[in-house]
C-alpha cells in the first residue's frame, strides 16, 4: 500500500461544498488512510485518555465544588474568586513560583547552552566524561537529599561548620527553617540540577553543525568566538534552543520535590511554598478537588502562556 | 581579512579564551561532581563518621558495613525485599517495553506517512510538552478509578506508554530513514507493519535507546504512592524513601540506599550517552 497520500480534505474547487459532502470527502480520506491512524491508534488512545481528557476535566472540575465523595457541585467563578481574592498563601505560592522560576528558569537555560557551548571544544573523551558531570545530578533520584546535610541548621552542616571554622559566623545559621535563607538555598539546589534534557540538546546541535560554516564565517570576518556563537552557531541551533526552552519553563513552574525535601511541606512561614505545592495541599491532603483543579488550570495556562512568549523571543535569535 | 590557515584545527579561538573556558567548566563542575562524590563517600562512611565533628568530606575508613545493614533490614522487611524489586523491575520493563514500541508506531505514521490531522495531532503532543503532569494529577485518578486500575500494575504501566516527550524525539529522528528505503520494502510486498518493524525500526536505533533510558528514568523513581496502597505491589523508591525517613538511626543505610537509586540511571546514560547524543541532535523543535 502506497500511504504517501493527498494531502487532507480538499474540496474540489469551483463547486459548491456542502457540510454533507465535506463530511463524506473527510470519511472517504480517513478509511483511505486506515493503517495510518491504526499506528497513531495505540498512542493516540492512551496520550488522549491520559493527558488530554485530564486537562479537559481539570478545567471543568474548576468550577465545581468536589470532595470526592460527593458529585461536584457547580459554583461558577468561586474558585477562582476565592484563589486570587481571599487565598494569601496562595498568593504567596504564586509570587515564590515566579521569583523560582524567573530566576533559575533563564538561569540554567542560560547555563545549559554556556556548559554546552564550553563542552563542544573539548576533545571527545573528556566531552563524554564533562556531559556525564553536568548531566547526572537531573537523573540521579533523590541524592539532592544531600543538600539537606550540607545545608542542616546544626554545626554538623557542612556551610555552618565551614562558616564558623572562618570565623564569618558565630552560631549555626537556620538555613531551612529562616524564611530569609530557604528560596536562595532552594534555588542553588534547582540549579544544581537544573542542566536537564535541554542540556543534551545543546550538547548534541552543537556537535552537528557543520564546519563548513565555521570557516565560510571567518572568510565573511567573524573575529571572536562570541560573533561566531551570535551569527553562525544560534541561529543553527534555533530548533534546540526552543526545545530547550519548553523543557526549561515546564520543569521550573513545577518545582514542588524539591522544596518539600529540603523545606518540609508547609515550610516555615510558607517561605518555600510553590504552586504544587498548593495544589498538592489541597489536592491529596485537604481533598478539596474543586479548588485543587483551579489552581492545576491557572497553572496550565501560565506554563503554555510563559511557553508561547519565549517561543517568540527566540524566534528572534541571531537577527 | 586578516591571513589565517583555513584547515587549522579551531578557528577564531583565543588562548585567553581557551583559559577563561576551562577555569569555568572545572569551577561550576567541581559544583555539580562535589555533591554526588560525597554521596558516594558518605555510603562507606562508618557510623562514627557520618556524625563526626567537624564534618568530613572524604571517608578514612571505607566500610560496607551500611550494605550490610541495608541487606539485613530489606531481610526484616514485612513484605519480602525482593517483591519491591521485582515490582519496579516489572513496572520499568513493560512500561518501557510498551512505550518504545507505541510511541515508534505513532512517530513512524505521523512522519512517513500524511494523513488528515496528523499535523494537528503532533502539534497537540508538543503542546503538551509544555506543561508538567502535574497539572493532570488529580484527574488522572479519577481516570484510574473509572477504570478500575487504583492498586494495579497498570495505573503505573498503562500511561508510561504515552509519554509525549517519546513520541517527539522518535518522530523527529524518523526524519533521518530515508523514504527509498520504505518504498523499496513496500514495492517488494512487505506489509506495512512490516515495513516498520523489519526496515524503519533498526534504522532508528539510537532513538528507541534514548527512549529506553528516559522512560526507565521516569519509571524507575516511580514511587507510584498515589494509585498504590497494597504494601506487596509497592516500588522499591516507595521502600528506599522509607528507609530513608527513618532519621538519625538509619544515617548509614540512608547513604547506602541514596547511592543505589543513583548509581543505576547514572551508569545506564553513561553507557548509553553516544546514542542519546545522536537522537537529541534531532531533538528541535522547528518553526512552520
Amino acid at each position: 500500500m502506497s500511504a504517501v497520500v493527498e494531502k487532507a480534505v480538499q474540496p474540489v474547487q469551483g463547486k459548491t461544498v456542502t457540510f454533507r459532502s465535506r463530511f463524506e470527502n473527510l470519511k472517504k480520506q480517513v478509511w483511505k488512510n486506515k493503517i495510518s491512524y491504526l499506528f497513531v491508534a495505540p498512542f493516540g488512545i492512551i496520550f488522549f485518555v491520559f493527558t488530554i481528557i485530564p486537562v479537559v476535566v481539570s478545567m471543568g472540575l474548576s468550577f465545581t465544588y468536589f470532595n470526592i465523595l460527593e458529585t461536584p457541585k457547580f459554583i461558577g467563578w468561586q474558585n477562582y474568586t476565592r484563589l486570587f481574592l481571599s487565598d494569601d498563601v496562595f498568593l504567596k505560592s504564586v509570587k515564590n513560583t515566579f521569583l523560582l522560576a524567573a530566576i533559575t528558569g533563564p538561569i540554567g537555560y542560560l547555563a545549559s547552552l554556556m556548559f554546552a557551548w564550553f563542552i563542544n571544544e573539548l576533545p571527545p573523551k573528556i566531552r563524554a566524561l564533562m556531559v556525564l558531570i553536568f548531566y547526572a545530578p537531573s537523573i540521579s533520584g533523590n541524592v539532592y537529599m544531600i543538600w539537606q546535610v550540607m545545608f542542616s541548621s546544626d554545626a554538623y552542616g557542612y556551610v555552618n561548620s565551614t562558616l564558623i571554622k572562618l570565623g564569618i559566623a558565630t552560631e549555626p545559621i537556620l538555613w531551612l527553617q529562616d524564611p530569609k535563607y530557604i528560596m536562595p538555598v532552594i534555588m542553588i539546589v534547582v540549579l544544581w540540577m537544573s542542566l536537564g534534557t535541554g542540556f543534551l540538546s545543546f550538547v548534541a546541535g552543537l556537535q552537528s553543525i557543520d564546519r563548513v560554516q565555521y570557516e565560510a564565517g571567518v572568510v565573511d570576518g567573524i573575529k571572536n568566538r562570541w560573533q561566531e556563537l551570535w551569527y553562525i552557531t544560534l541561529p543553527n541551533m534555533k530548533p534546540m534552543l526552543m526545545f530547550g526552552a519548553v523543557m526549561s519553563i515546564t520543569s521550573s513552574f513545577a518545582i514542588s520535590d524539591v522544596t518539600i525535601a529540603l523545606a518540609g511541606m508547609p515550610s516555615v512561614d510558607y517561605a518555600a511554598h510553590t504552586v504544587v505545592n498548593h495544589l498538592i495541599d489541597y489536592g491529596t491532603i485537604r481533598f478539596e478537588m474543586g479548588y485543587a483543579s483551579a489552581i492545576a488550570t491557572v497553572l496550565f495556562l501560565t506554563m503554555i502562556f510563559c511557553n508561547k512568549v519565549v517561543q517568540n523571543l527566540l524566534r528572534k535569535v541571531g537577527r | 581579512m586578516r591571513h589565517r590557515k583555513l584547515n587549522t584545527k579551531r578557528l577564531n579561538r583565543s588562548l585567553g579564551g581557551d583559559i577563561f573556558s576551562i577555569a569555568v567548566l572545572v569551577l561550576f563542575g567541581s559544583f555539580m561532581v562535589l555533591p554526588m562524590i560525597y554521596a558516594i563517600s558518605n555510603a562507606f562512611k562508618p557510623l562514627d563518621e557520618l556524625f563526626m565533628f567537624p564534618p568530613r568530606f572524604f571517608v578514612r575508613n571505607p566500610t560496607m558495613d551500611n550494605f550490610r545493614d541495608l541487606f539485613l533490614l530489606m531481610a526484616q522487611s514485612w513484605v519480602p525485599f525482593s517483591r519491591y524489586i521485582f515490582n519496579t523491575l516489572f513496572i520499568t520493563a513493560a512500561g518501557t517495553a510498551g512505550h518504545v514500541v507505541v510511541a515508534s508506531m505513532a512517530a513512524y505514521a505521523l512522519e512517513k506517512h500524511r494523513f488528515p490531522g496528523s499535523k494537528l495531532f503532533f502539534s497537540i503532543v508538543v503542546t503538551s510538552l509544555m506543561f508538567s503532569s502535574v497539572v493532570t494529577a488529580i484527574p488522572n485518578y479519577l481516570v484510574m478509578a473509572r477504570l478500575n486500575w487504583l492498586d494495579t500494575y497498570l495505573s503505573l504501566i498503562i500511561p508510561a506508554f504515552g509519554y509525549p516527550l517519546g513520541l517527539f524525539l522518535m518522530k523527529q529522528f524518523m526524519e533521518t530513514v530515508p523514504d527509498s528505503l520504505l518504498e523499496s520494502a513496500r514495492m517488494d510486498g512487505a506489509s506495512e507493519f512490516r515495513t516498520f518493524w523489519t526496515i524503519a525500526m533498526p534504522c532508528v536505533k539510537p532513538a528507541w535507546l534514548t527512549l529506553v533510558i528516559f522512560s526507565f528514568q521516569t519509571l524507575w523513581g516511580n514511587t507510584g504512592s498515589t494509585f498504590i496502597y497494597s504494601e506487596e505491589l509497592k516500588t522499591l523508591p516507595y521502600a528506599l524513601n522509607q528507609i530513608l525517613l527513618g532519621g538519625f538511626a538509619r544515617a548509614g543505610v540512608g547513604a547506602a540506599v541514596v547511592l543505589l537509586m543513583m548509581i543505576v540511571p547514572v551508569t545506564l546514560f553513561m553507557v548509553t550517552q553516544s546514542s542519546i547524543i545522536q537522537t537529541m541532535a534531532k531533538s528541535g523543535i522547528k518553526d512552520d
